[in-house]
């Protein structure tokens, strides 16, 4: 029974080891969002030059939306793009965007480009409402149910792999729930 | 003498320089000071191990003139520092706040250094109670064992 006792740093070493080893699949830069079941900060957006529709609270409830925090100097945003065009194009989803601290000009080429996927696009031009929504990284994804309340964050790119195994059934189960 | 101090001073500075820009700076020292030190509590979250005082990130410039934007509209230090918690989450306050979930954070090390204490002072209990029991410490040396040692100290000497 004594002897057991001399398994208690190999243990212990077994289970900081683990621990760390947990840590290397964890991105550093993934910050748990403040705002997460929390409704959409107060805000309004004006459109795009040439766009009808800006966005504010307004836009956002009634229907589950998907909220891109975009810019057309972002690198990261073009990769992402087209896969939020079929998540809007294939999957109905409805994606709002907000345009990051972006020259209207610059936007509107980009968007002539890459082709425009959003229902209705905000301009934030000093970055102010972005810091609203806890932004700290261009481009940015938040999921957001008909009462518009923030469901779901994702910083970075959107991948395939987040769109199906988070984005795609967190739509589903906010669309049946509400 | 005073130059060379005014020069070695000089020449110090730039260590505690911040990213602040002149055009952030408040014109009331006292607010400008506040605004300074709420900045150093603040993590920046694009470079993450400095403070948005030390930072030149955009992000960082933006948080530093919303602080003292916040402060000149009459929030005290904790109102500012909600502001910007409300928004990124305990993240972003480079001292966490003692509450159930940092709570392992706080009280992890004092706990680990109690257990090594405990064990270094079961163990070295131990190890007399051993001692004892075997005699070892206390009985004087046996007639033989004081001729080896006899011999080996002369053989020391020679």
């Amino acid at each position: 029974m004594r002897r057991l006792i001399y398994l208690l740093p190999l243990l212990l070493f077994v289970g900081v080891g683990v621990a760390f080893l947990r840590g290397f699949d964890r991105d550093p830069r993934d910050i748990p969002s403040a705002l997460i079941d929390k409704p959409a900060p107060e805000f309004s957006l004006p459109p795009l030059p040439g766009h009808k529709e800006g966005l504010s609270n307004a836009t956002l409830k009634g229907d589950v939306t998907l909220v891109n925090v975009f810019a057309s100097w972002c690198i990261p945003c073009k990769a992402e793009h087209p896969i939020i065009t079929r998540l809007a194009r294939e999957q109905g989803v409805t994606v709002r965007g907000i345009n990051h601290k972006d020259k209207a000009e610059d936007a509107i080429a980009w968007l002539n480009r890459n082709g425009d996927p959003y229902a209705s696009i905000g301009v934030d031009l000093d970055g102010r409402v972005s810091i609203d929504w806890g932004v700290y990284g261009v481009p940015e994804t938040f999921l957001l149910d008909r009462q518009g309340r923030i469901r779901f964050k994702h910083v970075g790119p959107l991948t395939p792999q987040v769109v199906e195994e988070q984005i795609l059934p967190m739509v589903k189960h906010l669309r049946s729930a509400s | 003498m005073r130059a060379l101090l005014l020069a070695v001073l000089l020449v110090l500075t730039p260590v505690a320089a911040s990213a602040v820009q002149p055009d952030e700076v408040l014109k009331d020292p006292a607010l400008e000071g506040r605004a300074r030190e709420i900045s150093k509590d603040l993590r920046c979250l694009v470079c993450q191990n400095q403070s948005i005082d030390d930072s030149n990130a955009p992000l960082a410039r933006d948080l530093r003139v919303l602080v003292r934007e916040r402060l000149t509209a009459g929030d005290s230090n904790q109102q500012v520092l909600s502001f910007v918690t409300d928004r990124y989450g305990d993240y972003v306050l480079l001292r966490p706040p003692f509450k159930a979930t940092t709570l392992f954070l706080w009280i992890g090390p004092f706990v680990i250094l109690a257990i090594g204490g405990v064990a270094t002072a079961l163990y070295l209990r131990g190890r007399k109670g051993a001692a004892v029991a075997a005699g070892g410490d206390t009985a004087p040396l046996t007639e033989d064992e004081r001729r080896r040692l006899d011999a080996l100290l002369r053989k020391d000497k020679a």
